[in-house]
């Protein structure tokens, strides 16, 4: 239905009005200011959607700014001398690889002596260098005795220094790195003993309090535990609800009081699910804290009725006939539903739980109180391992001091808002391809 | 990891009992076609569900009731001078026990009578682990034996599969309620302990907030003083400042959308701003925090005025951005139920565009604009990491956006996070701002959809 423009009703008309001296001068000025009234009041609308759309793209624009430092590390090369009186091949992991990495930093700076001077040597390379030299030793024991160049990680602020964060033209005492560490880089960089390369730890390690060490794996794999329990549940639970409310239940009190609920808690703020998982499941069934189990019991509460409300559209969508054709061939009741209406509206429910499932994935609030903020180093292997998830990761490490974390905040929000881009591409796609329209 | 080999173990039980239901219904089919009531499907599945669900049932009881039952076991095991300790005393006792049974190494040595308590639990989970399969695994196996005698030619197995079937539908149904009827009961049940240490008007009318309460009488800031009404003033503050970005922003969106905009540039604009609606809130509460505050205190300094880094503002025009969606998508709808007839009616009479919308069109939707706006304000009085993350902890009672407030959620997320203890005022609190939230948030939302539904019926 196209409706007619007003320059097309009252426009030329108008116009023609006033050439011919028909209309006063006074009405046509009011005619024209009318006119202007309707182009600012457009104007109005098309700003408010560009302001509304900017700021979306102002968002996503300052997250990956300031963001894609985070996927790449520099490295510096250390000859670490692997002395045979130092490791025991017997029990390789016990010897003491911080004090290797060390004298190779020292036979690196002979002319540097002091402790402080010494102590700021060693904060060149991060901390995780011990367990980088102790890793080339388990994969070839053959290196001890020997010497061997092995590529160690930076530390956050020589790294930073590195990616062009740390201004170099800013007095010394404010600062992060001083003088003479520039001086050992620069003769680190000449040297050819630095390079930059992708940062797979970030993609393969837990939490750490060091941010070069920071890893979003352990969050990965909570927030797939966590949404393991939710699916689990509310998958099975929000269809049969569904089936049984949109096919079977009586209109009467009782289902209007069930609908009137089931809105209702679609509408309650997250924050109070997480009220009730820590009174419910934590304090009185005595759940673990910290652990997927609970955390996927409380978001499959919440995500319930996203599922029940959308595989209701989907039923309601599979027309009578279909119905009434099987139960004309003396289907039951139930056969209609388990062999006809439920797979036809299969791809409208499994988009909606995809969503549901991608809200879930997105949710911080309920899980920080039921203790999946707590710092945990390792990668989770259970639903009932304390474990933290994406988004409580990325909210602790927007709470964490250290420059070099405000570039992993954002690269872990990159990586959540790529999954959560996934499912919604996944939803879209089951949506385009599977939907059929009566 | 055991319950997950139980559990298959279950399966694999329901599986066998689908088998044998099937083989016996096909045996009968073979020597008696005429009188076999159902299919053979339908016998297996009879066998099998009679398998899963008291099997299921029995472990699900027993995973609840165990835990008090061991805890009271091992309570009424030791010592009469440890029994009798007061109940918090008596709680970190049990946790010790707790800890040495699984594992942990204690802080300090524990006493023999620890240790041995700890020695019984393990003892005891042991024998209730044990217990719990042969009891789901038993039941499973009587339960074969009890349904596969009901088999014969003449047994309606569709129809009681059916029945069983639309029992838990039923039941899955009815979670929503629990669920409803459990945040009222958790809510409600923390909140009465609350008030009966601190009056209910202290709370709802005190004007002054600092929940930390004093351990030692001298203790300096301490004066554990729970009156609400700086944090509801801080609440209102930033919902107000979001309500003055989303709405008309939002409105003017949906104006546009619904009015002038073609079906193709319509199609790339709505699901663009619903973008906005489905970004995580900790993203915005980075954003805010990251970018938006230190923003606005920049621009503050350049004029001489001083924001806080933590100010409503910053939180507010951010919340503001994340609820132009709810405002938009709502009143879009609602607008397009206008019916065509007013609005030609209007143009009849020589009204612009814009005077029809202004003056004919929202008039129209009034009641269902009024309901979206209703329904953003609910979701921004509900929201929690963004003002977590970008609005303070001290509760100022002002109404200077520059200054920093706080929020109910932010006040229940700073109560509750990382503490283990269950009792004090201070934990508790939370369950009371948890409470107004939720009566707050419900009455906005069912005001909110009466509005709607009565504009709805008005076109109908």
């Amino acid at each position: 239905m196209t409706e007619p423009s007003f320059e097309k009703i009252a426009g030329p008309g108008a116009a023609m009005a006033n050439s011919k001296g028909l209309m006063p001068d006074r009405e046509a000025a009011l005619v024209r200011r009318r006119y202007r009234a309707e182009a600012r009041f457009k104007a109005l609308g098309v700003a408010a959607i560009v302001c509304a759309i900017s700021m979306l793209f102002l968002l996503v624009g300052s997250i990956i700014s300031t963001g894609w430092s985070a996927f790449y590390q520099y490295e510096i090369a250390l000859d670490i001398k692997f002395d045979k009186a130092e490791i025991d091949l017997t029990n390789p992991r016990n010897a003491n690889y911080g004090g290797l990495v060390k004298s190779a930093l020292s036979a690196q700076f002979p002319e540097v002596s002091g402790r402080t001077n010494k102590r700021t040597l060693y904060g060149l390379v991060s901390s995780g260098a011990d367990y980088q030299a102790m890793e080339v030793v388990l994969d070839d024991p053959s290196v001890v005795g020997n010497t061997r160049r092995v590529w160690v990680l930076a530390s956050d602020d020589i790294d930073s220094l590195l990616k062009g964060f740390i201004d170099r033209s800013l007095p010394e005492a404010d600062r992060r790195v001083k003088n003479k560490e520039l001086v050992w880089i620069d003769r680190l960089k000449t040297d050819g003993r630095v390079r930059w390369s992708m940062n797979t730890v970030f993609w393969k390690s837990g939490d750490s309090r060091e941010p070069e060490l920071a890893g979003f794996w352990g969050a990965i794999v909570g927030s797939f535990f966590t949404l393991l329990v939710t699916l689990a549940l509310s998958f099975p639970v929000g269809v049969l609800a569904a089936v049984y409310l949109e096919e079977f239940a009586p209109k009467n009190r009782w289902t209007d009081f069930i609908e009137v609920n089931i809105n209702n808690l679609a509408a309650v703020p997250s924050i109070v699910f997480g009220l009730l998982g820590l009174a419910v499941f934590l304090n009185f069934f005595g759940l673990p804290r910290s652990a997927p189990l609970v955390g996927g019991i409380v978001l499959s509460l919440m995500t319930l009725p996203t599922i029940i409300i959308a595989s209701r559209a989907a039923l309601k969508a599979v027309p009578p006939s279909i119905r009434e054709a099987a139960l004309g061939v003396g289907a039951s009741k139930h056969q209609v539903v388990t062999h006809h209406v439920l797979p036809l509206a299969m791809p409208g429910i499994l988009t909606g739980t995809i969503i549901g499932m991608a809200q879930a994935l997105g949710e911080t609030a309920p899980l920080l109180m039921i203790g999946m903020v707590a710092f945990i180093v390792n990668v989770p292997g259970g639903v009932t391992d304390p474990s933290t998830v994406m988004p409580v990761q990325i909210y602790l490490w927007a709470d964490s001091p250290e420059r070099a974390f405000v570039a992993r905040t954002s690269a872990g929000i990159m990586a959540l808002l790529g999954f959560l881009i996934l499912m919604n591409a996944l939803a879209v796609i089951l949506r385009k391809r599977f939907e059929r329209r009566w | 990891m055991q319950i997950w080999i139980l559990l298959s173990l279950i399966v694999c039980l329901a599986g066998y009992g689908h088998i044998l239901g099937r083989r016996r219904a096909v045996s009968i089919f073979q020597t008696d076609v005429i009188s076999l009531h159902s299919l053979p499907f339908y016998h297996g599945a009879y066998i099998a569900l009679w398998v899963l669900i008291p099997a299921a049932i029995s472990i699900v009881f027993w995973l609840t009731a165990q835990g008090p039952i061991i805890e009271n076991l091992v309570i009424s095991g030791l010592s009469p001078a440890t029994q009798a300790l007061p109940s918090d005393r008596l709680s970190l006792v049990l946790h010790d026990i707790v800890n040495i049974a699984s594992g942990d190494i204690p802080t300090k040595e524990p006493s023999l009578e620890i240790k041995a308590a700890a020695e019984r639990f393990s003892q005891l989970k042991g024998l209730s682990n044990y217990g719990m399969v042969v009891v789901s695994l038993g039941l499973g196996i009587g339960c074969i034996w009890m349904a596969q005698r009901r088999l014969s030619p003449e047994f309606r197995a569709r129809n009681q599969v059916e029945r069983i079937i639309t029992f838990v539908m039923i039941a899955a149904s009815t979670i929503a309620i629990l669920t409803t009827i459990g945040i009222v009961l958790s809510l409600l049940f923390e909140a009465w302990r609350f008030f009966l240490r601190v009056p209910l008007d202290d709370f709802l009318f005190g004007l002054h907030w600092s929940p930390q309460t004093a351990i030692r009488a001298d203790q300096v800031g301490a004066s554990g003083s729970f009156g609400a009404i700086p944090i509801f003033a801080g609440t209102l503050l930033i919902t107000v400042i979001a309500m003055c970005v989303a709405v008309p922003l939002g409105l003017m969106s949906a104006i546009y959308m619904s009015e002038y905009a073609s079906a193709r540039t319509r199609g790339v604009i709505k699901p663009l701003l619903e973008v906005l609606a489905g970004v995580p809130t900790v993203v915005y509460g980075f954003f805010a925090a990251l970018t938006v505050a230190p923003f606005f205190r920049g621009m503050g300094e350049g004029i001489g005025l001083d924001v806080s880094s933590e100010s409503a503002l910053a939180a507010g025009i951010v919340m503001g951005i994340m609820i132009i969606p709810f405002v938009s998508s709502l009143s879009d709808d609602v607008m397009n139920a206008v019916p065509q007839t007013l609005r030609d009616g209007s143009f009849a009479l020589g009204a612009t565009k814009s005077e029809t919308i202004k003056q004919v069109v929202l008039p129209a939707a009034l009641p269902g604009v009024v309901g979206a706006v209703l329904l953003a304000v609910s979701r921004a009085i509900g929201e929690t990491m963004i003002v977590v993350m970008a609005a303070g902890l001290a509760a100022n009672l002002t109404a200077n956006p520059f200054e920093a407030v706080t929020t109910v959620t932010v006040q229940i997320v700073t109560l509750l996070v990382g503490d283990q203890e269950f009792d004090s005022s201070k934990t508790l609190a939370a369950f009371a701002l948890g409470l107004v939230l939720f009566f707050v948030t419900l009455a906005l939302n069912v005001f909110a959809l009466r509005f709607v539904r009565k504009y709805r019926e008005k076109y109908d």
